[in-house]
């Protein structure tokens, strides 16, 4: 039984590795054809049919680039910069519940890696040690650029960590738990936290923009100020640590948000899907069939928020950085206290009085 | 059994064992053949000066003040949140409990926000704003004169 359970473990794990990396490398993909779209090009398609493998061509790239450590740099910081950025990136996904749980000769196995009770404060956890991996790679580079890029990427980092732990605060207030899969069965079918929740996933996802250091909010990589910022001194593999870093945080959020916000593998009409299918194939294959539609559910929602941030990269201009830090200070951080006082009383005096109504 | 901490220690160690695989891999494989000018530090292509510790804002060090404050306030409010709206206390308590965990959470938060008052008031949000420099030319053409030229030949 050990050994079974161990196995099992490690084959989700390799599984969900596996898939956000594969993820993480298609999103490089779609961004170009997603840019090329909206700029009326055509996009790579050179490699193989429609430029598929070019994410493949460029990972190659990646492992053959000559690589230098520059004389002034600290060696072994500027090996563990891209090393720290690209674990925490990770880390994140261990606690995400992609699906319900799949049902095999008497075992049942959860689609997640780790049930953890914590889950929320987890991921909010490894996601603020990912400025580690940024201010780290940015200071022991010893170059001008990167120390600035690496001081925005931090005050920035930490300004929007705030707003978006309030935003996750007022989802606890209404649900109760920590745990990720327990905030996402309470949403069941179309009865999803947006609903009740609209402020707090404006704030949530203008916070994700800033933490994932994306457009708008890309200034510790501006590089018109600053040449690449904290990766101006880096090639090779650990160069791609950094962008594929970036690329695996935007998964992990927009799966986060679809699993906060948009009732992660729920959907509407799910009981009716299910009673159809434990009906037609049997309870076993059927709640398995079941489970994999909401799995598929939950990747769609995850991968048209990913679409969403590149739609935004392509259609927002960068802000200024007195814009970014009045706009988290000034703006964010005051209407998510804001949101916490309204869900407060929400909880307490309006939930009563629907669920009285309804009686 | 694995308890819930061990599965996220062997995905640590899964993604510690990916990265140094990553990293081994590209080192065996990459051509390696520094020279002075490959390792001297990327300057816009200019000879580098000095070394990286250069002066940067002070005002990235007071807003990390203001962060380890609201931080903490934000641990707090964390187990706050799950506890609010538990509805056995609410219904040992007749009802007082969410009124009360709130008003408590009120005044708690209500500091916070009076210490983020003080600080906007004091202006140490406001980062310095880039004020643009309109170029003043001294010239001995008034500048009248390219607007009658502008108006002479102005298409209609």
């Amino acid at each position: 039984m050990e050994l079974t359970e161990f196995i099992i473990k490690a084959i989700v794990i390799a599984v969900i590795f596996g898939l956000t990396l594969l993820i993480a490398m298609y999103s490089t993909y779609g961004e170009r054809k997603v840019a090329a779209f909206i700029q009326d090009r055509i996009g790579p398609n050179r490699a193989g049919p429609f430029g598929m493998l070019q994410p493949l061509a460029d990972a190659g790239k990646m492992f053959f680039k000559e690589d230098f450590i520059p004389a002034q740099a600290n060696k072994w910081l500027f090996i563990a910069g891209p090393a720290l950025a690209m674990l925490t990136a990770l880390m994140a996904s261990a606690v995400i519940p992609f699906g319900h749980t799949l049902r095999y000769d008497g075992v049942e196995v959860a689609v997640q890696a780790v049930e953890a009770n914590i889950g929320i404060l987890y991921i909010f956890g490894v996601v603020s040690l990912g400025v580690y991996g940024i201010m780290v790679g940015g200071w022991a580079s010893n170059n001008k650029f990167s120390l600035l890029g690496a001081i925005r990427a931090a005050s920035q980092n930490i300004s929007y960590e705030i707003a978006m732990g309030m935003a996750i605060v007022a989802i606890l207030m209404m649900t109760g738990s920590l745990s990720l899969r327990e905030i996402v069965d309470q949403q069941h079918s179309g009865n999803w936290n947006i609903w009740y929740q609209p402020l707090g996933f404006i704030i949530f996802i203008t916070c994700a923009f800033a933490e994932c250091n994306r457009t708008p909010f890309d200034l510790p990589e501006c590089e018109t100020e600053l040449v690449g910022g904290y990766h101006t001194e880096y090639s090779s593999m650990k160069l791609g640590f950094y962008l594929f870093a970036e690329y695996i945080n935007m998964f992990i959020s927009s799966a986060v948000i679809s699993a906060l916000y948009f009732g992660g593998y729920n959907y509407p009409g799910m009981d009716w899907v299910y009673t159809q299918l434990t009906g037609a194939f049997g309870e076993v294959a059927g709640h398995n069939a079941a489970t994999l539609i909401g799995t598929a559910v939950f990747f769609g929602k995850a991968l048209f928020f990913v679409f969403f941030y590149m739609w935004v990269r392509w259609t927002l201009p960068r802000f200024r950085y007195d814009q970014l830090m009045n706009l988290g200070w000034k703006g964010l951080i005051p209407l998510a206290i804001l949101n916490i006082i309204i869900t407060g009383t929400g909880v307490l005096f309006l939930e009563p009085y629907f669920t009285a109504l309804l009686k | 059994m694995l308890s819930d901490f061990g599965t996220i220690f062997l995905f640590i160690l899964a993604a510690v064992a990916l990265v140094s695989m990553m990293l081994g891999m590209a080192r065996l494989l990459r051509p390696n053949n520094p020279n002075e000018e490959k390792l001297s530090t990327y300057e816009s292509g200019e000879e580098p000066l000095g070394n990286a510790n250069v002066q940067f804002n002070v005002r990235f060090y007071v807003v990390a003040l203001i962060f380890v404050l609201f931080d903490v306030e934000l641990i707090f409010l964390f187990p706050w949140a799950v506890v609010f709206g538990n509805e056995d206390l609410i219904q040992q308590t007749n009802g007082q409990w969410g009124w009360f965990a709130l008003a408590e959470m009120t005044v708690f938060v209500g500091i916070l926000v009076l210490g983020l008052a003080y600080a906007w008031a004091k202006g140490y949000l406001d980062w310095v704003r880039p004020e643009p420099k309109t170029p003043h030319v001294d010239s001995p053409v008034p500048t009248s004169l390219y607007q009658q030229v502008n108006e002479k030949y102005k298409k209609s």
